[in-house]
């Protein structure tokens, strides 16, 4: 599924990552794990395509396609939904009309025919229900007014829609209470923990995992993966702290 | 018979020159005149979109507590000037909503002259401009408080967009106000599109040009918010966004 090999990449001239080596295949849930700083974020970024997060080596594929050579509407068309950390807020453009204009988009690229308004709109509310999100609120602005909890389900009622193959989930734990962290590990379980998708989760904390069993989990530090292991792993660092694990 | 206006003349002075120079001096003279009765209420719509050169001027007088509405789009491909200058009456409001919106190296520019003469009266203006190419949009507003003109409410809201480097924008607000108990809230900025939100978009996988579109449409639909036909909303909205063609 996904496949990073020795990437090494930089923003203003300094190095974040350092070599960073990777594969997750399809069915399985991987959790990276790091310190402030480690460049968990950068690591999200560089696989979406953020313009001034510099690639200086390495390779990424995606089901056998080259990810970095690809414009990251294209890597979306490909397959790859990236959860924001701080999901954008855009004034005067509906969630609706966002998502239709980005699922046609894929659509397109991928040689099938747009939805229609009406069409859209069956499968928003079906996969808005599934994380107990209110319909009205799709119809507002994206992300505008949300709270911060309210703009993490809206992001997984993305992913639902958009239907990726591949899910880079970067903090999505941040800002949730217990509640909405059930609900969105719930989320996460029912959309992408099928035998053909995939998930990297970037985490701070293990209770995310607690909703979201992670297949294998990696920490990650100074821009490299320096230990991996099962489930087991995050729990260890939990207790015991990066210092001592990696 | 009027002289024409150079670009010396403070008014004028981000007018495209050549093209003053090469006007006939009567069109000078020719002011479009909307006057409104007391009590009634009327809207314009006016869309400069020509190939030529354009000098649209409206003089709106409404009596007391009267309403005139005007919406317009300035999108055309060579120079063009829209100027409106409106004289309220006791009570009385203004609602303008306007955008220029284009690319190539034409002028567009709309330009406004609020006087609030009597008391209570109420102005709103929302103006949005975007361009692309060498081209450029100007907004010049100027809004008179007269002494007498107490409890007067003015607002005037201009923001600017430069989807490229090369394009210009200008804003000249000028309050002029000699009441002492009004409201006048302007403000005036200049931004390019939000790189934040296209890259979430384009994560989404909005295309480019799909994604500068959407954004240009929530930019300028602040001008037309006011304006309740919602038919010709979206003639207006439709016309600016045209300009962008393939651009976006």
């Amino acid at each position: 599924m996904l496949h990073i090999n020795d990437l090494h990449a930089e923003i203003d001239g300094k190095p974040i990552l350092n070599g960073l080596t990777l594969s997750v295949n399809a069915g399985e849930i991987h959790a990276i794990m790091g310190p402030n700083g480690a460049g968990k974020s950068t690591l999200a970024y560089v696989l979406g395509g953020r313009p001034g997060y510099e690639v200086t080596g390495g390779s990424v594929s995606l089901n056998g396609q080259d990810l970095l050579g690809m414009d990251p509407h294209e890597r979306a068309a490909a397959g790859l939904f990236l959860g924001f950390q701080y999901p954008v807020e855009i004034p005067g453009v509906s969630n609706v009309q966002f998502l239709r204009e980005g699922l046609n988009s894929q659509r397109k690229a991928k040689g099938l025919e747009p939805l229609s308004g009406g069409e859209f709109l069956k499968l928003a509310r079906e996969k808005a229900g599934l994380l107990r999100f209110d319909m009205e609120m799709l119809k507002r602005n994206v992300n505008v007014g949300f709270s911060g909890g309210e703009k993490k389900r809206a992001e997984m009622v993305q992913m639902g829609i958009l239907d990726p193959a591949f899910a880079v989930l970067d903090e999505t734990d941040s800002g949730l209470d217990i509640d909405a962290l059930r609900v969105v590990g719930a989320g996460i379980n029912a959309i992408m923990r099928r035998p053909d998708k995939a998930v990297l989760l970037i985490t701070h904390y293990q209770r995310l995992l607690d909703y979201v069993k992670p297949d294998r989990v990696h920490v990650l530090a100074a821009g490299r993966i320096v230990t991996s292991g099962g489930p087991e792993l995050a729990q260890r660092l939990e207790s015991e702290g990066y210092e001592a694990v990696a | 018979m009027a002289t024409l206006p150079t670009t010396r003349d403070e008014n004028w002075r981000y007018a495209d020159g050549a093209v003053l120079a090469s006007l006939s001096p009567e069109v000078l003279d020719q002011w479009d005149d909307m006057t409104v009765a007391a009590g009634e209420s009327a809207r314009r719509i006016i869309v400069a979109g020509g190939a030529g050169p354009e000098l649209i001027r409206v003089r709106v007088t409404v009596g007391d507590g009267g309403t005139a509405e005007l919406f317009g789009v300035v999108a055309g491909d060579a120079y063009a000037r829209l100027e409106v200058a409106v004289r309220l009456g006791r009570g009385a409001h203004f609602q303008f909503g306007g955008v220029t919106i284009g690319g190539g190296d034409a002028v567009r520019e709309i330009v406004t002259r609020m006087d609030h003469a009597e008391p209570d009266g109420t102005s709103e203006q929302v103006i949005r401009a975007v361009h692309w190419g060498t081209a450029t949009g100007n907004f010049l507003g100027r809004i008179d408080v007269a002494r007498d003109a107490q409890k007067t409410d003015a607002a005037q809201d201009f923001k600017g967009l430069i989807l490229e480097r090369g394009a210009t924008t200008n804003a000249r607000p000028e309050l002029e106000i000699y009441a002492d108990d009004v409201k006048c809230a302007h403000g005036a900025s200049i931004g390019q599109l939000d790189e934040n939100a296209r890259f979430y978009m384009a994560a989404r996988g909005l295309a480019p040009d799909v994604a500068n579109r959407l954004l240009v449409q929530a930019f300028i639909g602040d001008a037309f918010a006011a304006l309740e036909d919602e038919g010709e909303r979206e003639r207006l909205m439709a016309l600016a966004l045209g300009a962008l063609g393939d651009r976006a």
